[in-house]
């Protein structure tokens, strides 16, 4: 039998959601324990005698009956899951209890649970990216830190900060609470993945495989979000939409070593068209109710230029009118840049060049390699190609990655060629400066 | 399990043909001893090294030379002169035995060379190659 990859840290998230459920929030770490114990069994074994028929009810059940083991011999010295306390307590309720827990649907219950949990207001959202990572993920605190491209010790801070947290609140997030509490949590949740995402897909790790690796679990347990009533919400299906269509054109982003968004046919031809189809069903679904959200507008664009055969065709017209919705629900500069991009390709370069110069808050990006390789990319087409250069260095100088120091050399070469074919040889100009 | 495996041409030497058939033909068994593994890590690095281990087994198997193994529990008793019973550990973690193989290959020279394929040297193991005693020598 064949595993999948990551199997191993799916199956880990798995496990200690449950076990969490089982020893309550405060016993965390014992809960890490078993699963790390539960994985070297499998390892040990595994590694002989091959992988079992069912690999994940095997895991399970080791670590349902260390989890037994322990509770039997600690029950009296330790506090284990208050709202439990009487089913651990006597022997015949114990392990049905516990057979209970480790079933395929209360499973999903504990990770959604968990990730509801590690989504509190009280920790950033860099905290609870990196809790998700860690605790549902089954990522280790190194690589935690390689995927956010942070010292291992600052990570383990982090972390650490954010369990206490958890631990404090004694107690695992409650589903069945009230509405209101759970749709603002749901948002935190929701805002979470949606960076975790990010950090995938715009992030500025060197590795693509991390990087997708990043963007796919987003989108699992996004789908996970689906499953249950409680988040099983229009904008949930939003975002999953989103993450679908950005996923789909992962291939070409990565390959093309980062570019300035789907702006390349050749990028186009690698998407992944079922994710595509996939996230339009999505969006489908997502069109209910009677708010619009950021996701819902964010899935909208992307929807336009997936639906789009060639870059030519996409109705810029349309793709403008969403971002200046979005920008109307979250004011950023980054919205305003990819804004002002739409427009160029609506009317032309020198309207985008008027609306990137005008960006408020423009400040922001002063380090933003995409905003200069964007002015950068509008001075090509205006055919200033001196300012090109110059911009396209600007973004080379702040590039974070090999990749988009690649994307942007590549750039600067074209712009070069251009001006040596052409014989232009204008003046420098002075430019608006953002240092 | 029988020790004595002998390819039927040793025990009846082929006149006509040269030592090395002979030799080629000439199988015996050894134990490979994996000490010293520590089953620790990531999640990742744990699933990777168990598939690392299973391509080796699988090679092992192709090959023919894989007899069975079993791993061994990290913990356990220790039975004294004095008939005194202890809880392990028996050895320091380096050197602790974690399971063992027996395969069947030529020589010492081979099961050697069969225990370079290992995966546990990735993890800080180590392996003791060791001959099965023959009863027919």
């Amino acid at each position: 039998m064949e595993i999948s990859e990551q199997f191993f840290r799916r199956e880990a998230g798995r496990m200690v959601s449950a076990l969490t459920r089982l020893f309550g929030v405060h016993n965390l770490a014992l809960a890490e324990d078993v699963v790390q114990d539960s994985l070297c069994r499998a390892l040990e074994v595994w590694k002989f005698q091959g992988v079992p028929d069912n690999p994940s009810a095997w895991l399970m059940t080791t670590a349902k009956h260390r989890a037994l083991d322990l509770l039997r011999r600690e029950r009296t010295a330790r506090v284990f899951a208050p709202d439990l306390g009487r089913l651990l307590e006597t022997e015949w309720s114990l392990a049905p209890s516990v057979s209970e827990l480790f079933t395929e649907h209360a499973i999903k219950d504990d990770l959604l649970r968990m990730m509801f949990t590690c989504c509190a207001p009280e920790l950033a959202e860099d905290v609870q990216i990196a809790l998700i990572l860690n605790i549902l993920c089954g990522f280790s605190v190194s690589e935690t830190a390689g995927a956010f491209l942070c010292s291992q010790a600052a990570m383990e801070k982090r972390l650490q900060r954010g369990k206490a947290s958890l631990a404090r609140a004694r107690a695992l997030f409650d589903m069945s609470g009230g509405a209101v509490a759970v749709a603002e949590r749901l948002s935190a949740v929701q805002r979470a993945l949606y960076l975790l995402f990010n950090e995938g897909y715009h992030g500025a790790h060197p590795e693509t495989a991390v990087r997708s690796e990043l963007c796919a679990w987003a989108l699992r347990l996004g789908a996970l979000l689906l499953e249950h009533p409680a988040s099983e919400l229009p904008e949930t299906y939003a975002l999953c939409a989103l993450l679908c269509l950005h996923a789909a054109r992962l291939p070409g982003r990565l390959d093309a070593a980062g570019n300035l968004g789907p702006l390349d046919d050749r990028a186009r031809a690698a998407w992944d068209r079922e994710l595509i189809a996939q996230g339009l069903q999505l969006l489908d679904r997502s069109a209910t109710g009677n708010r619009v959200s950021e996701y819902h507008l964010e899935a909208g664009i992307a929807a336009e230029h997936a639906a789009a055969a060639r870059t030519a065709d996409t109705d810029w017209a349309r793709v403008v009118e969403l971002y200046d919705l979005l920008l109307r629900l979250r004011p950023s500069p980054v919205i305003g840049l990819n804004r002002a991009i739409a427009l160029s390709q609506r009317d032309g370069p020198e309207r985008g060049l008027d609306a990137l110069h005008g960006l408020e808050q423009r400040e922001r990006l002063a380090s933003y390699p995409f905003y200069f390789a964007a002015l950068g990319d509008l001075e090509q087409r205006a055919l200033r190609l001196e300012r090109a250069t110059n911009h396209f260095s600007e973004a080379l100088a702040l590039a974070r990655n090999p990749a988009e120091r690649r994307f942007f050399a590549q750039r600067l070469a074209e712009v070069g060629a251009l001006a040596q074919e052409k014989g232009a040889t204008c003046p420098p100009l002075p430019e608006p400066s953002l240092r | 399990m029988c020790p004595l495996r002998v390819a039927s041409s040793v025990i009846v030497p082929k006149q006509s043909h040269a030592s090395s058939k002979q030799e080629t033909d000439y199988m015996a068994e050894f134990v490979m001893l994996f000490r010293g593994d520590q089953p620790q890590g990531s999640a990742d690095q744990m699933q990777k090294r168990m598939q690392r281990w299973g391509e080796w087994m699988k090679e092992l198997k192709a090959q023919g030379c894989f007899k069975g193994g079993q791993p061994l529990e990290r913990g356990g008793q220790v039975v004294t002169r004095q008939k005194t019973i202890t809880d392990g550990p028996f050895a320091e973690a380096k050197d602790l035995i974690g399971g063992f193989m027996l395969i069947e290959v030529r020589d010492l020279a081979a099961a050697s060379e069969v225990a370079k394929g290992c995966p546990i040297f990735d993890s800080g193991g180590f392996v003791e190659v060791r001959p099965v005693m023959q009863m027919n020598m």
